[in-house]
């Protein structure tokens, strides 16, 4: 295996891993207020059987309270599905945007954690590219990240697909002045080695604060 | 015994306190590190429960916050976060008094809690 495939492979780990862990964590927090609410409703049926009359609606509102934890999960499991399919398929005709959003959602606890917003602003038509899909997301991350750590003081990252001759273009604004020794770290071998397997190109704009990936519109690995 | 829980998880911090009520245990809930340290400059509590992964002032930073203004009040950490045996460590270091991996389990924490004031 040749050394730029070797650092596609690790990152692919570390980035399967990274947003892995921030699933299970959030689906362990859901576990958390169901076990809480149900808990609640043990202890209210205590209390009832002390005599103490509680109000229909009141277990009504834990069961809706229990019903709306049900429903999150359920969408965080479907985007860990989504996810988990990306690597099926080597090479798929993607819409720009969707992944776009689909990585703002996928990474929306990460950015919370750091308080940061990610917004996706859509183009009126449609941005495709044919791409390895899991490769795409990875850069993605990988940019939001660092992204996110230049964050400027609205602390909400955009990221603008554009369609571009031969291909499509990713934006990444709302970024603060950059630091020399954070602008020298980025793009760093990851970067460099998955955007190579994507055939496209990566920059960091210090003038316009800005993270630009160019894409093609068709690779071949 | 007076409580103060704090978690970015308004819903579990919110029915852990109604849980703790229930068994006679004065408890308040925040839902950041900013507005514990509020809550602290009026009030003054025994214990605070701290989840560990915060938005902006993680558990560990606002327990050092928190034990600066009230040196006295004694800290729980809880997360559903990593191994618990790294969570432990952390904990330790930290300065923890004792620590909970959730879900919770409340009468745990009712025993804790009044081991940890007995110190």
């Amino acid at each position: 295996m040749n050394k730029q495939w070797e650092i596609v492979g690790n990152e692919g780990f570390r980035f399967f891993g990274k947003m892995n862990a921030s699933i299970s964590h959030e689906v362990k927090n859901i576990l958390a207020i169901i076990n809480e609410i149900s808990g609640l409703l043990e202890d209210l049926t205590s209390v009832v059987e002390k005599g103490v009359p509680i109000e229909p609606e009141r277990l009504k509102a834990l069961a809706g309270k229990i019903q709306q934890q049900v429903r999150r999960a359920d969408g965080i499991v479907r985007n860990m599905n989504t996810f988990a399919h990306t690597v099926d398929e080597a090479k798929k005709t993607v819409d720009v945007g969707e992944i776009l959003a689909f990585m703002a959602t996928l990474s929306g606890r990460l950015a919370s954690m750091r308080g940061v917003e990610v917004q996706v602003t859509l183009s009126e038509h449609p941005v495709t590219i044919t791409t390895n899909p899991f490769l795409l997301e990875n850069i993605i991350w990988l940019s939001l990240d660092f992204a996110m750590g230049l964050a400027n003081e609205e602390k909400t990252v955009r990221l603008i697909p554009e369609a571009d001759e031969g291909g499509a273009i990713i934006r990444f604004t709302g970024l603060k002045a950059i630091p020399a020794d954070q602008a020298s770290r980025f793009p760093a071998d990851g970067e460099n080695a998955l955007i190579q397997a994507l055939g496209g190109k990566i920059a960091l704009d210090q003038d316009i604060r800005e993270i630009i990936l160019c894409l093609p519109e068709t690779h071949e690995q | 015994m007076r409580i103060l829980l704090i978690d970015d998880e308004a819903e579990l911090v919110s029915t852990l306190a109604e849980r703790l009520s229930i068994r006679g245990i004065d408890a308040d809930w925040v839902c950041s590190g900013k507005d514990a340290l509020k809550k602290i400059e009026g009030a003054s509590y025994d214990i605070a429960v701290v989840d560990i992964k915060m938005p902006k002032i993680g558990g560990i930073q606002l327990k050092r916050m928190m034990a600066e203004k009230n040196p006295g009040m004694k800290f729980i950490f809880m997360t559903g976060h990593g191994s618990e045996a790294d969570f432990r460590a952390g904990s330790e270091e930290a300065g923890a008094d004792y620590y909970l991996v959730k879900p919770v389990d409340i009468e745990e924490l009712m025993t804790k809690m009044k081991e940890v004031l007995e110190k």
